[in-house]
Protein backbone atom coordinates (compact mmCIF):
# COMPACT_ATOMS: atom_id res chain seq x y z
CA UNK A 1 0.00 0.00 0.00
CA UNK A 2 2.89 2.31 0.72
CA UNK A 3 4.34 1.72 -2.72
CA UNK A 4 1.70 3.74 -4.57
CA UNK A 5 2.80 6.41 -6.95
CA UNK A 6 0.74 9.17 -5.39
CA UNK A 7 1.58 10.27 -1.87
CA UNK A 8 -1.12 12.95 -1.70
CA UNK A 9 -4.41 13.01 -3.54
CA UNK A 10 -7.34 15.35 -3.06
CA UNK A 11 -10.80 14.65 -4.39
CA UNK A 12 -13.36 17.43 -4.83
CA UNK A 13 -12.19 19.27 -1.72
CA UNK A 14 -14.54 22.08 -0.69
CA UNK A 15 -14.04 24.50 2.19
CA UNK A 16 -16.47 27.31 2.90
CA UNK A 17 -15.74 30.23 5.20
CA UNK A 18 -18.55 32.35 6.54
CA UNK A 19 -17.60 36.00 6.63
CA UNK A 20 -20.51 37.77 8.26
CA UNK A 21 -23.45 37.29 5.88
CA UNK A 22 -21.32 36.12 2.99
CA UNK A 23 -20.27 32.58 2.31
CA UNK A 24 -16.89 32.31 0.66
CA UNK A 25 -15.92 29.11 -1.10
CA UNK A 26 -12.20 29.20 -0.34
CA UNK A 27 -11.82 25.79 -1.98
CA UNK A 28 -14.32 24.86 -4.64
CA UNK A 29 -13.77 21.27 -5.72
CA UNK A 30 -10.00 20.85 -5.83
CA UNK A 31 -8.49 17.72 -7.36
CA UNK A 32 -4.74 17.34 -7.09
CA UNK A 33 -2.46 14.29 -7.36
CA UNK A 34 1.06 14.57 -6.03
CA UNK A 35 3.71 11.93 -6.67
CA UNK A 36 6.23 10.62 -4.18
CA UNK A 37 9.42 12.69 -4.20
CA UNK A 38 7.99 15.60 -6.16
CA UNK A 39 8.66 19.26 -5.47
CA UNK A 40 5.32 20.99 -5.91
CA UNK A 41 4.48 24.66 -5.74
CA UNK A 42 0.92 25.77 -5.21
CA UNK A 43 0.81 29.25 -6.69
CA UNK A 44 -1.89 31.85 -6.67
CA UNK A 45 -2.72 35.35 -5.49
CA UNK A 46 -3.62 36.04 -1.85
CA UNK A 47 -7.13 34.88 -1.17
CA UNK A 48 -6.98 32.25 -3.89
CA UNK A 49 -7.29 29.45 -1.36
CA UNK A 50 -3.76 28.10 -1.40
CA UNK A 51 -3.27 28.29 2.37
CA UNK A 52 -6.67 26.67 2.83
CA UNK A 53 -5.54 23.86 0.53
CA UNK A 54 -2.30 23.64 2.53
CA UNK A 55 -4.31 23.25 5.75
CA UNK A 56 -6.56 20.62 4.18
CA UNK A 57 -3.63 18.55 2.83
CA UNK A 58 -1.82 18.81 6.15
CA UNK A 59 -4.81 17.72 8.21
CA UNK A 60 -4.74 21.03 10.05
CA UNK A 61 -8.32 21.84 9.10
CA UNK A 62 -11.21 19.69 7.96
CA UNK A 63 -12.64 20.24 4.50
CA UNK A 64 -16.43 20.68 4.40
CA UNK A 65 -16.69 18.02 1.72
CA UNK A 66 -14.40 15.93 -0.44
CA UNK A 67 -11.46 13.85 0.68
CA UNK A 68 -7.74 14.14 1.16
CA UNK A 69 -5.74 10.93 0.84
CA UNK A 70 -2.25 10.58 2.26
CA UNK A 71 -0.62 7.33 1.14
CA UNK A 72 -4.08 6.25 -0.04
CA UNK A 73 -5.55 6.70 3.43
CA UNK A 74 -8.56 9.00 3.65
CA UNK A 75 -7.76 11.52 6.37
CA UNK A 76 -11.41 11.95 7.29
CA UNK A 77 -11.39 8.31 8.42
CA UNK A 78 -8.62 8.88 10.96
CA UNK A 79 -9.32 9.44 14.64
CA UNK A 80 -7.45 12.09 16.61
CA UNK A 81 -4.71 9.68 17.72
CA UNK A 82 -3.99 8.54 14.16
CA UNK A 83 -4.11 12.11 12.93
CA UNK A 84 -1.56 13.07 15.58
CA UNK A 85 0.65 10.16 14.47
CA UNK A 86 0.41 11.39 10.89
CA UNK A 87 1.33 14.95 11.89
CA UNK A 88 4.19 13.66 14.00
CA UNK A 89 5.76 11.09 11.67
CA UNK A 90 4.53 11.55 8.11
CA UNK A 91 4.22 15.31 7.61
CA UNK A 92 6.58 18.13 8.53
CA UNK A 93 5.19 21.67 8.57
CA UNK A 94 6.87 24.96 7.75
CA UNK A 95 4.98 28.23 8.17
CA UNK A 96 5.31 31.75 6.88
CA UNK A 97 5.47 33.01 10.47
CA UNK A 98 7.92 30.23 11.49
CA UNK A 99 5.77 29.31 14.53
CA UNK A 100 8.74 28.47 16.69
CA UNK A 101 8.04 28.34 20.39
CA UNK A 102 9.57 31.61 21.52
CA UNK A 103 10.65 30.58 25.00
CA UNK A 104 12.57 27.55 23.75
CA UNK A 105 16.07 27.44 22.28
CA UNK A 106 16.68 26.34 18.70
CA UNK A 107 17.64 22.87 19.89
CA UNK A 108 14.58 22.54 22.15
CA UNK A 109 12.34 23.56 19.26
CA UNK A 110 13.89 20.98 16.96
CA UNK A 111 13.73 18.17 19.52
CA UNK A 112 10.09 18.84 20.47
CA UNK A 113 8.62 16.54 17.77
CA UNK A 114 10.96 13.75 18.87
CA UNK A 115 9.61 14.10 22.42
CA UNK A 116 6.05 13.69 21.13
CA UNK A 117 7.22 10.67 19.14
CA UNK A 118 8.53 9.09 22.34
CA UNK A 119 12.20 9.15 21.29
CA UNK A 120 14.58 8.86 24.28
CA UNK A 121 15.94 12.30 25.28
CA UNK A 122 19.58 11.64 24.33
CA UNK A 123 18.66 10.31 20.88
CA UNK A 124 16.37 13.30 20.36
CA UNK A 125 19.14 15.75 21.21
CA UNK A 126 21.59 13.94 18.93
CA UNK A 127 19.02 14.07 16.12
CA UNK A 128 18.35 17.75 16.83
CA UNK A 129 22.04 18.66 16.62
CA UNK A 130 22.42 16.65 13.43
CA UNK A 131 19.51 18.53 11.84
CA UNK A 132 20.74 21.94 13.01
CA UNK A 133 24.07 21.08 11.37
CA UNK A 134 22.29 20.18 8.14
CA UNK A 135 20.59 23.61 8.03
CA UNK A 136 23.86 25.28 9.04
CA UNK A 137 22.91 26.40 12.54
CA UNK A 138 24.72 23.83 14.66
CA UNK A 139 26.76 26.53 16.38
CA UNK A 140 23.65 28.48 17.46
CA UNK A 141 21.70 25.63 19.03
CA UNK A 142 21.32 27.40 22.39
CA UNK A 143 19.89 30.61 20.92
CA UNK A 144 16.25 31.61 21.36
CA UNK A 145 14.21 32.56 18.25
CA UNK A 146 14.37 36.23 19.28
CA UNK A 147 18.19 36.06 18.99
CA UNK A 148 18.01 34.70 15.45
CA UNK A 149 17.31 36.45 12.15
CA UNK A 150 14.19 35.59 10.12
CA UNK A 151 16.13 33.34 7.78
CA UNK A 152 17.76 31.55 10.69
CA UNK A 153 14.41 31.07 12.40
CA UNK A 154 13.02 29.57 9.22
CA UNK A 155 16.00 27.23 9.03
CA UNK A 156 15.30 26.12 12.60
CA UNK A 157 11.70 25.52 11.54
CA UNK A 158 12.91 23.44 8.58
CA UNK A 159 15.15 21.40 10.88
CA UNK A 160 12.15 20.91 13.18
CA UNK A 161 9.96 19.76 10.31
CA UNK A 162 12.51 17.02 9.53
CA UNK A 163 12.82 15.78 13.11
CA UNK A 164 10.88 12.54 12.70
CA UNK A 165 11.94 11.78 9.12
CA UNK A 166 8.67 12.75 7.45
CA UNK A 167 7.94 11.70 3.88
CA UNK A 168 6.16 14.99 3.12
CA UNK A 169 7.14 18.55 3.95
CA UNK A 170 4.37 21.11 3.70
CA UNK A 171 5.51 24.70 3.54
CA UNK A 172 3.05 27.59 3.67
CA UNK A 173 4.70 30.70 2.19
CA UNK A 174 8.10 29.70 3.61
CA UNK A 175 9.76 32.74 2.07
CA UNK A 176 6.89 35.17 2.70
CA UNK A 177 8.50 36.94 5.65
CA UNK A 178 12.06 36.88 4.33
CA UNK A 179 14.07 39.20 2.09
CA UNK A 180 14.73 37.85 -1.38
CA UNK A 181 18.32 36.68 -0.80
CA UNK A 182 17.38 34.81 2.39
CA UNK A 183 14.35 33.47 0.55
CA UNK A 184 16.60 32.04 -2.15
CA UNK A 185 18.74 30.31 0.48
CA UNK A 186 15.64 28.74 2.02
CA UNK A 187 14.41 27.59 -1.41
CA UNK A 188 17.85 26.10 -2.18
CA UNK A 189 17.80 24.31 1.17
CA UNK A 190 14.35 22.85 0.51
CA UNK A 191 15.45 21.74 -2.96
CA UNK A 192 18.56 20.09 -1.49
CA UNK A 193 16.48 18.20 1.06
CA UNK A 194 14.12 17.12 -1.71
CA UNK A 195 17.03 15.82 -3.83
CA UNK A 196 19.16 14.29 -1.07
CA UNK A 197 16.54 12.86 1.26
CA UNK A 198 13.79 12.21 -1.25
CA UNK A 199 11.23 14.17 0.77
CA UNK A 200 8.12 15.23 -1.10
CA UNK A 201 7.88 18.99 -0.80
CA UNK A 202 4.63 20.91 -1.21
CA UNK A 203 4.79 24.66 -0.88
CA UNK A 204 2.02 27.21 -1.06
CA UNK A 205 3.64 30.37 -2.32
CA UNK A 206 3.47 33.41 -4.51
CA UNK A 207 7.22 33.68 -4.74
CA UNK A 208 8.24 33.25 -8.39
CA UNK A 209 11.72 32.10 -7.39
CA UNK A 210 10.03 28.92 -6.21
CA UNK A 211 8.94 28.07 -9.77
CA UNK A 212 12.54 27.48 -10.87
CA UNK A 213 13.04 24.56 -8.52
CA UNK A 214 9.56 23.02 -8.67
CA UNK A 215 8.85 19.86 -10.60
CA UNK A 216 5.27 20.97 -11.12
CA UNK A 217 3.33 24.12 -10.37
CA UNK A 218 -0.33 24.05 -9.44
CA UNK A 219 -2.05 27.33 -10.15
CA UNK A 220 -5.00 28.11 -7.91
CA UNK A 221 -7.49 30.86 -8.51
CA UNK A 222 -10.77 31.51 -6.69
CA UNK A 223 -10.61 28.15 -4.95
CA UNK A 224 -10.21 26.16 -8.15
CA UNK A 225 -7.24 24.58 -9.88
CA UNK A 226 -6.61 26.82 -12.85
CA UNK A 227 -3.83 24.79 -14.45
CA UNK A 228 -1.05 22.39 -13.56
CA UNK A 229 2.23 22.90 -15.35
CA UNK A 230 5.43 20.90 -15.53
CA UNK A 231 8.62 22.84 -15.07
CA UNK A 232 9.66 22.23 -18.67
CA UNK A 233 6.51 23.94 -19.93
CA UNK A 234 6.98 26.90 -17.61
CA UNK A 235 10.52 27.47 -18.88
CA UNK A 236 9.06 27.91 -22.37
CA UNK A 237 6.52 30.46 -21.27
CA UNK A 238 8.88 32.35 -18.97
CA UNK A 239 8.64 35.43 -21.16
CA UNK A 240 5.00 35.79 -20.24
CA UNK A 241 5.77 35.60 -16.53
CA UNK A 242 6.08 39.31 -15.83
CA UNK A 243 2.66 39.96 -17.30
CA UNK A 244 1.26 37.09 -15.27
CA UNK A 245 2.74 38.56 -12.07
CA UNK A 246 1.03 41.87 -12.65
CA UNK A 247 -2.17 40.09 -13.44
CA UNK A 248 -1.93 38.13 -10.19
CA UNK A 249 -1.12 41.20 -8.12
CA UNK A 250 -4.18 42.91 -9.56
CA UNK A 251 -6.39 39.98 -8.62
CA UNK A 252 -5.23 39.93 -4.97
CA UNK A 253 -8.39 39.60 -2.96
CA UNK A 254 -9.47 38.71 0.55
CA UNK A 255 -6.19 38.47 2.44
CA UNK A 256 -7.60 36.95 5.60
CA UNK A 257 -8.65 33.76 3.90
CA UNK A 258 -5.54 33.26 1.77
CA UNK B 1 -16.35 26.43 16.75
CA UNK B 2 -15.45 23.22 14.98
CA UNK B 3 -13.73 20.57 16.99
CA UNK B 4 -11.79 17.51 16.03
CA UNK B 5 -12.88 13.99 16.77
CA UNK B 6 -12.07 13.11 20.34
CA UNK B 7 -9.55 10.41 21.06
CA UNK B 8 -12.11 8.19 22.70
CA UNK B 9 -14.94 8.60 20.22
CA UNK B 10 -13.67 6.37 17.42
CA UNK B 11 -15.65 6.35 14.26
CA UNK B 12 -16.31 2.94 12.75
CA UNK B 13 -14.11 2.64 9.71
CA UNK B 14 -14.19 0.52 6.62
CA UNK B 15 -12.06 -2.60 6.64
CA UNK B 16 -8.55 -1.93 5.42
CA UNK B 17 -8.89 1.85 5.48
CA UNK B 18 -6.34 3.40 7.79
CA UNK B 19 -4.70 0.03 8.29
CA UNK B 20 -1.29 1.48 7.49
CA UNK B 21 -1.59 4.30 10.00
CA UNK B 22 -0.48 3.71 13.55
CA UNK B 23 -1.87 5.71 16.41
CA UNK B 24 0.14 8.25 18.35
CA UNK B 25 1.62 7.04 21.63
CA UNK B 26 0.53 8.58 24.90
CA UNK B 27 3.48 9.94 26.83
CA UNK B 28 3.67 8.76 30.46
CA UNK B 29 2.75 11.18 33.26
CA UNK B 30 6.37 11.41 34.38
CA UNK B 31 7.42 12.66 30.94
CA UNK B 32 4.47 15.08 30.86
CA UNK B 33 5.43 16.39 34.31
CA UNK B 34 8.99 16.90 33.09
CA UNK B 35 7.79 18.91 30.06
CA UNK B 36 5.37 20.95 32.19
CA UNK B 37 8.00 21.81 34.79
CA UNK B 38 10.43 22.79 32.05
CA UNK B 39 7.72 24.95 30.52
CA UNK B 40 7.25 26.80 33.82
CA UNK B 41 11.01 27.18 34.20
CA UNK B 42 11.73 28.60 30.75
CA UNK B 43 9.07 31.28 31.19
CA UNK B 44 10.11 31.92 34.78
CA UNK B 45 9.21 35.62 35.03
CA UNK B 46 5.92 35.19 33.20
CA UNK B 47 5.08 32.36 35.60
CA UNK B 48 5.99 34.58 38.54
CA UNK B 49 3.57 37.28 37.38
CA UNK B 50 0.75 34.77 36.92
CA UNK B 51 1.65 33.28 40.29
CA UNK B 52 1.53 36.73 41.88
CA UNK B 53 -2.12 37.06 40.87
CA UNK B 54 -2.95 33.83 42.68
CA UNK B 55 -0.64 34.66 45.58
CA UNK B 56 -2.23 38.04 46.32
CA UNK B 57 -5.78 36.75 45.88
CA UNK B 58 -5.25 33.93 48.36
CA UNK B 59 -3.41 36.18 50.83
CA UNK B 60 -6.36 38.58 50.80
CA UNK B 61 -8.87 35.76 51.15
CA UNK B 62 -6.93 34.14 53.99
CA UNK B 63 -6.72 37.44 55.86
CA UNK B 64 -10.38 38.35 55.36
CA UNK B 65 -11.61 34.88 56.24
CA UNK B 66 -9.60 34.50 59.42
CA UNK B 67 -12.12 36.10 61.86
CA UNK B 68 -14.84 33.65 60.85
CA UNK B 69 -12.43 30.71 60.90
CA UNK B 70 -11.15 31.62 64.37
CA UNK B 71 -14.69 32.07 65.76
CA UNK B 72 -15.62 28.75 64.22
CA UNK B 73 -12.75 26.95 65.93
CA UNK B 74 -13.49 28.69 69.23
CA UNK B 75 -17.20 27.81 68.94
CA UNK B 76 -18.03 31.51 69.31
CA UNK B 77 -19.91 31.89 66.03
CA UNK B 78 -22.93 33.96 67.08
CA UNK B 79 -25.42 35.38 64.58
CA UNK B 80 -25.52 39.14 64.54
CA UNK B 81 -24.43 42.20 62.58
CA UNK B 82 -20.78 41.43 63.35
CA UNK B 83 -20.98 38.03 61.70
CA UNK B 84 -22.96 39.41 58.78
CA UNK B 85 -20.21 41.94 58.15
CA UNK B 86 -17.54 39.24 58.29
CA UNK B 87 -19.46 36.96 55.92
CA UNK B 88 -19.94 39.86 53.53
CA UNK B 89 -16.20 40.55 53.65
CA UNK B 90 -15.36 36.93 52.90
CA UNK B 91 -17.79 36.81 49.99
CA UNK B 92 -16.21 39.93 48.53
CA UNK B 93 -12.71 38.57 49.10
CA UNK B 94 -13.65 35.29 47.43
CA UNK B 95 -15.07 37.20 44.48
CA UNK B 96 -11.95 39.35 44.10
CA UNK B 97 -9.76 36.29 44.48
CA UNK B 98 -11.75 34.30 41.89
CA UNK B 99 -11.68 37.11 39.36
CA UNK B 100 -7.97 37.70 39.99
CA UNK B 101 -6.99 34.06 39.54
CA UNK B 102 -9.28 33.51 36.56
CA UNK B 103 -7.89 36.61 34.92
CA UNK B 104 -4.23 35.67 35.34
CA UNK B 105 -4.73 32.08 34.28
CA UNK B 106 -7.01 32.82 31.31
CA UNK B 107 -4.48 35.34 30.06
CA UNK B 108 -1.50 33.05 30.52
CA UNK B 109 -3.23 30.19 28.70
CA UNK B 110 -4.79 32.23 25.88
CA UNK B 111 -1.49 33.83 24.96
CA UNK B 112 -0.28 30.28 24.32
CA UNK B 113 -3.01 29.26 21.86
CA UNK B 114 -0.56 29.49 18.97
CA UNK B 115 1.88 27.36 20.91
CA UNK B 116 -0.87 24.79 21.41
CA UNK B 117 -1.59 24.85 17.67
CA UNK B 118 2.10 24.41 16.93
CA UNK B 119 2.41 21.51 19.33
CA UNK B 120 -0.53 19.81 17.65
CA UNK B 121 1.14 20.25 14.26
CA UNK B 122 4.20 18.53 15.70
CA UNK B 123 2.13 15.55 16.79
CA UNK B 124 0.94 16.28 20.34
CA UNK B 125 -2.28 14.53 21.33
CA UNK B 126 -5.12 16.66 22.70
CA UNK B 127 -4.91 14.70 25.93
CA UNK B 128 -1.19 15.44 26.27
CA UNK B 129 -1.79 19.18 25.88
CA UNK B 130 -4.55 19.14 28.50
CA UNK B 131 -2.30 17.07 30.74
CA UNK B 132 0.58 19.54 30.41
CA UNK B 133 -1.64 22.46 31.38
CA UNK B 134 -3.17 20.44 34.23
CA UNK B 135 0.25 19.76 35.75
CA UNK B 136 1.41 23.33 35.23
CA UNK B 137 -1.77 24.74 36.80
CA UNK B 138 -1.71 22.36 39.76
CA UNK B 139 1.89 23.18 40.54
CA UNK B 140 1.36 26.88 40.04
CA UNK B 141 -1.88 26.87 42.06
CA UNK B 142 -0.50 24.98 45.02
CA UNK B 143 2.81 26.81 45.28
CA UNK B 144 1.27 30.28 44.85
CA UNK B 145 -1.60 29.51 47.21
CA UNK B 146 0.83 28.26 49.82
CA UNK B 147 2.80 31.49 49.45
CA UNK B 148 -0.41 33.48 49.66
CA UNK B 149 -1.39 31.65 52.82
CA UNK B 150 2.00 32.41 54.41
CA UNK B 151 1.56 36.13 53.71
CA UNK B 152 -2.13 36.23 54.67
CA UNK B 153 -1.65 34.33 57.87
CA UNK B 154 1.40 36.36 58.80
CA UNK B 155 -0.78 39.47 58.45
CA UNK B 156 -3.43 37.90 60.71
CA UNK B 157 -0.73 37.07 63.22
CA UNK B 158 0.66 40.63 63.20
CA UNK B 159 -2.73 42.32 63.39
CA UNK B 160 -3.83 40.16 66.29
CA UNK B 161 -0.54 40.69 68.11
CA UNK B 162 -0.84 44.45 67.77
CA UNK B 163 -4.57 44.78 68.54
CA UNK B 164 -5.12 41.98 71.08
CA UNK B 165 -1.61 41.48 72.50
CA UNK B 166 0.46 38.27 72.61
CA UNK B 167 -1.55 36.45 75.27
CA UNK B 168 -5.05 37.09 73.92
CA UNK B 169 -4.35 37.40 70.22
CA UNK B 170 -1.51 35.12 69.22
CA UNK B 171 -1.76 32.23 71.67
CA UNK B 172 -5.38 31.66 70.66
CA UNK B 173 -4.21 30.77 67.14
CA UNK B 174 -4.30 27.02 67.75
CA UNK B 175 -2.67 24.46 65.42
CA UNK B 176 -6.21 23.59 64.30
CA UNK B 177 -6.82 27.14 63.09
CA UNK B 178 -3.44 27.30 61.36
CA UNK B 179 -3.95 23.96 59.62
CA UNK B 180 -7.56 24.81 58.76
CA UNK B 181 -6.67 28.06 57.06
CA UNK B 182 -3.76 26.43 55.24
CA UNK B 183 -5.90 23.61 53.87
CA UNK B 184 -8.71 25.98 52.86
CA UNK B 185 -6.33 28.44 51.17
CA UNK B 186 -4.49 25.79 49.17
CA UNK B 187 -7.68 23.95 48.19
CA UNK B 188 -9.51 27.07 47.04
CA UNK B 189 -6.43 28.46 45.26
CA UNK B 190 -5.61 25.14 43.62
CA UNK B 191 -9.16 24.50 42.46
CA UNK B 192 -9.67 27.99 41.03
CA UNK B 193 -6.33 27.87 39.20
CA UNK B 194 -7.09 24.45 37.78
CA UNK B 195 -10.54 25.42 36.51
CA UNK B 196 -9.29 28.68 35.02
CA UNK B 197 -6.46 26.93 33.19
CA UNK B 198 -8.23 23.80 32.02
CA UNK B 199 -11.25 25.44 30.40
CA UNK B 200 -9.29 27.42 27.80
CA UNK B 201 -6.61 24.73 27.41
CA UNK B 202 -9.22 22.09 26.64
CA UNK B 203 -10.92 24.40 24.16
CA UNK B 204 -7.65 25.14 22.39
CA UNK B 205 -6.63 21.49 22.34
CA UNK B 206 -9.86 20.51 20.61
CA UNK B 207 -9.61 23.15 17.90
CA UNK B 208 -8.21 22.08 14.56
CA UNK B 209 -4.55 23.22 14.58
CA UNK B 210 -5.19 25.73 11.80
CA UNK B 211 -7.78 27.51 13.97
CA UNK B 212 -5.49 27.56 17.01
CA UNK B 213 -2.66 28.97 14.89
CA UNK B 214 -4.92 31.74 13.57
CA UNK B 215 -5.78 33.09 17.01
CA UNK B 216 -4.06 36.29 17.98
CA UNK B 217 -3.75 37.72 21.47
Amino acid sequence: MSATEYIVRTKDVVKVFTLGEEKLRALDGVNVDIRRGEYISIMGPSGSGKSTLFNAIGGLDKPDSGSVFINDVDMAQLDAGELAYLRCHTIGYIFQTFNLITVMTALENVTLPTIFAGTPTDDGIARGMELLDIVGLGHRYHHKPSQLSGGQQQRVAIARSLANNPSIILADEPTGNLDSKTGEEIIALLRRLNKEQGVTIITATHDYKMVDVSDRVIWIRDGKVEKIENRADIQLSIGGMAGEAEHLAGAAGVDAVG
Amino acid sequence: MTTEATETGRKPKAEGVGGGIKTQINLPWSKAAQIAMNSLKIRFWRSMITGAGIFLGIAFLCFSGSPILISLFQHKLVPGPDLNRQVWLVVMALLVCTVGIMNSMLMSVSERFREIGTMKCLGALNSLIVRLFLIEALFMGFVSSFGGWVLGFFAVFLVRWITLGWAGGVTSLTPGIIAGSLVLSVLIGGALTLIAALLPAQRAAQMPPAAALRTEV
